[in-house]
């Protein structure tokens, strides 16, 4: 292998204790210990979980009236939290994808669970336009069904359908690639398990995965071309989400900057929410070694990118509102601005556009506190900025008579707080029950960007044969080895 | 291929160790019959002389399948079985077409290249792997050999190979 990696690059992997079988010891070891903490949060979101199911049933028992929406106001938390929903989804498939095809080497730490955190975002994101429906129990008619009413199809013009398929696919294609992703590592903690129960349980998760060298060959050739079907796929999503606005009539929605402004968004929010569970993970399960400031601060680098991406839109969507000259569209930013919901509006400036400006300085942009409170602070800012287009464009439309405030009910807060719930429930579950970091990959680029194989290849160079770190060499590399 | 009941494994604990152990052994004229990693070896499928993956292949025809599907089940019960005016719109809106082709595209290319995968590497839930080695999926690069019908010198003569070309461990398993 000529792997090759600059010296100047901090290392991936650190602690000079690293090897390969330190380093399934240390990923596999969050399954195999029992910690109270983890029962009484996985008791606390189950609960909450369980809420959002109250919530919801209470929903389809009453009706839709139990929410805060009114005539005017139709559309208000619920799509507000579906879009952020979906935005939060976008992180993972663009971690394990765009930077698989752009080589980026730190993904490996991160991409398992950003993967799971996609798919369990992206089932709470469904269930709000589901139960927005109203009658659940017709939600099957979304999709182009045989029925007995002509038969009469969807209407396949529609955004609204678009996203259907548009968020089913992405959902089901993303649980493809985590999976097909698992299959490697359930194995090797099942070859590692005591328990026979453990043993058939983690050997049914890993299909009977081997390891052959022909498997390997397909299972690379399969993440090549997923990533390459996932990294359209997840840029078509949030476009298409954006279309559910941009094609309608309404000012502030109608507007062409949508698509990439939406998607830009998506990454933004979708690595915040990567950085707060990550941050925190890396403390509970003792994943530092492998979660490094390193990966903190490459992630804190495209949020600055993605947030100022997002600044431009605010601003450009201002200047096209004045510059087109139409009178509803300036009033509907006027109102968006100064009117009665200047205080989200403010919200959604302060913690989109301005405070992930501090990331540009190097020391915030690696310190782990800075980090945590300002990715909690892009989350409410992205919930913020789906609340200010969907809500203020509605409030105040053509008709002043129909005016209308949105106020939300205490089944709307439930059921966001119980999405939030379920979503921390089910990333809880996962982090119990499967290895969170991609064990094989991480073993994969050990040789190139780990601390002990930089420090080897530092020792080489500064020895009469030169820096090749040859075939013959068999060093501190292998302190397992019988040599 | 019939699995081999009688084997020799050898272990190797450094990939690129391991690597040039696969060209010396495989130049020396020895079968190789099975090779497994506790992770993708970069350049391993190359010096085991393994011909590549036509999966893309398999996900570029699947893919094909789901575009001619969406196109013509729209343009059908738009154009044929319920032809619906929506707000003056033409009968056969090509381009309000693309986005529900583009992803039942990616859906059938990922579905079915994934199931491909899946038979092609005889993995299901419930599947029962032959176990060689448990650090295979650790620490251990493997080599296995067909031992069955091989005489003993010509084992004898194999593993002090694999000893030679750098593995930490060679041993014999038998199955049943």
């Amino acid at each position: 292998m000529h792997a090759y990696e600059s010296e100047f690059r901090e290392p991936l992997i650190t602690g000079m204790d690293k090897s390969y079988t330190k380093i399934t010891d240390d990923l596999v070891a969050p399954t195999e210990r029992n910690s109270a903490l983890w029962w009484i949060a996985v008791l606390l979101s189950g609960a909450g979980a369980l809420f959002f199911v109250f919530c919801l049933t209470w929903t389809v028992w009453f009706g839709i009236g139990t929410w805060g929406l009114n005539k005017t106001i139709g559309w208000a938390w619920d799509i507000t939290n579906f879009v952020w929903w979906i935005g939060i989804g976008h992180a993972g498939t663009l971690i394990s994808a765009i930077l698989l095809l752009f080589r980026q080497r730190y993904r490996t730490g991160i991409n398992r669970a950003a993967e799971a955190m996609t798919i369990f975002a992206v089932i709470c994101a469904g269930m709000f336009p589901i139960f927005h429906m109203g009658r659940v129990w017709d939600a099957l008619f979304i999709f182009p069904l045989p029925n007995t009413r002509g038969p009469l199809w969807v209407n396949f013009n529609s955004p609204l359908l678009w996203d259907v398929f548009a968020v089913s696919t992405y959902f089901s294609v993303s649980l493809l690639f985590w999976y097909t992703g698992l299959m490697p590592d359930f194995a090797t903690v099942r070859d590692r398990s005591k328990g026979k129960f453990r043993k058939w349980f983690y050997n049914m998760m890993s299909f009977g995965w081997m390891g052959t060298a022909k498997q390997w060959q397909r299972f690379e050739s399969l993440s090549l071309i997923l990533a390459g079907l996932a990294t359209p796929l997840v840029l078509s999503v949030h476009t298409i989400v954006s279309f559910d606005f941009a094609t309608s009539v309404i000012p502030g929605w109608h507007t062409t900057i949508f698509p990439p402004y939406f998607v830009a968004g998506a990454i933004f929010s979708g690595f915040a929410m990567v950085e707060t569970l990550m941050l925190i993970s890396r403390k509970l399960f003792n994943l530092e070694d492998y979660i490094t400031v390193n990966h903190i601060e490459s992630m804190n680098k495209i949020i600055v990118l993605t947030g100022s991406i997002v600044g431009i839109a605010y601003l450009t969507e201002l200047f096209i509102a004045w510059y087109s000259g139409y009178l509803y569209e300036q009033f509907a930013f006027y109102n968006r601005v100064l009117g009665k919901y200047y205080w989200a509006y403010a919200i959604m400036m302060t913690c989109n556009v301005v405070t992930p400006q501090f990331y540009w300085l190097k020391p915030l942009r690696r310190n782990l506190y800075v980090t945590f409170i300002l990715s909690i602070f892009v989350n409410i800012g992205m919930w913020f900025e789906r609340f200010v287009i969907i809500v203020t464009s509605l409030a105040d439309d053509f008709l002043p008579s129909s005016w209308a405030y949105f106020s939300p009910t205490w089944v709307d807060i439930g059921i966001f707080l119980g999405s939030i719930c379920l979503f921390l429930f089910l990333f809880l579950l996962f982090s119990r029950l499967f290895p969170t970091i991609a064990i094989a990959e991480v073993k994969a680029i050990f040789r190139t960007s780990s601390e002990v194989a930089k420090a080897e290849r530092a020792k080489k160079a500064n020895s009469p044969t030169g820096g090749f770190v040859g075939l013959q060499h068999v060093g501190p590399l292998d302190k397992d080895s019988k040599h | 291929m019939e699995e081999p009941n009688k084997v020799v494994i050898g272990l190797w604990d450094h990939e690129e160790v391991y690597l040039h152990a696969i060209e010396k052994i495989r130049a020396k004229g020895v079968q190789i019959y099975e090779s497994l990693t506790p992770f993708p070896v970069h350049g391993l499928e190359d010096v085991l002389g393994y011909r590549d993956s036509r999966l893309h292949t398999a996900g570029f025809m699947f893919g094909t399948v789901g575009t001619i599907v969406a196109l013509s089940f729209m343009t059908w019960t738009m154009t044929v079985n319920f032809p619906l005016d929506f707000g003056g719109k033409p009968y056969w809106p090509i381009a309000s077409f693309i986005p529900i082709t583009f992803e039942m595209m990616v859906l059938f290319s990922a579905w079915g290249m994934t199931l491909t995968y899946l038979v092609r590497n005889r993995l299901w839930p419930g599947m029962v792997p032959r176990i060689y080695d448990k650090r295979t999926t650790d620490d251990r690069f493997a080599l296995v050999f067909d031992a069955d019908n091989v005489a003993s010198d010509k084992l004898k003569e194999l593993r002090d190979l694999c000893m030679h070309e750098g593995a930490v461990e060679v041993k014999d398993k038998q199955f049943n």
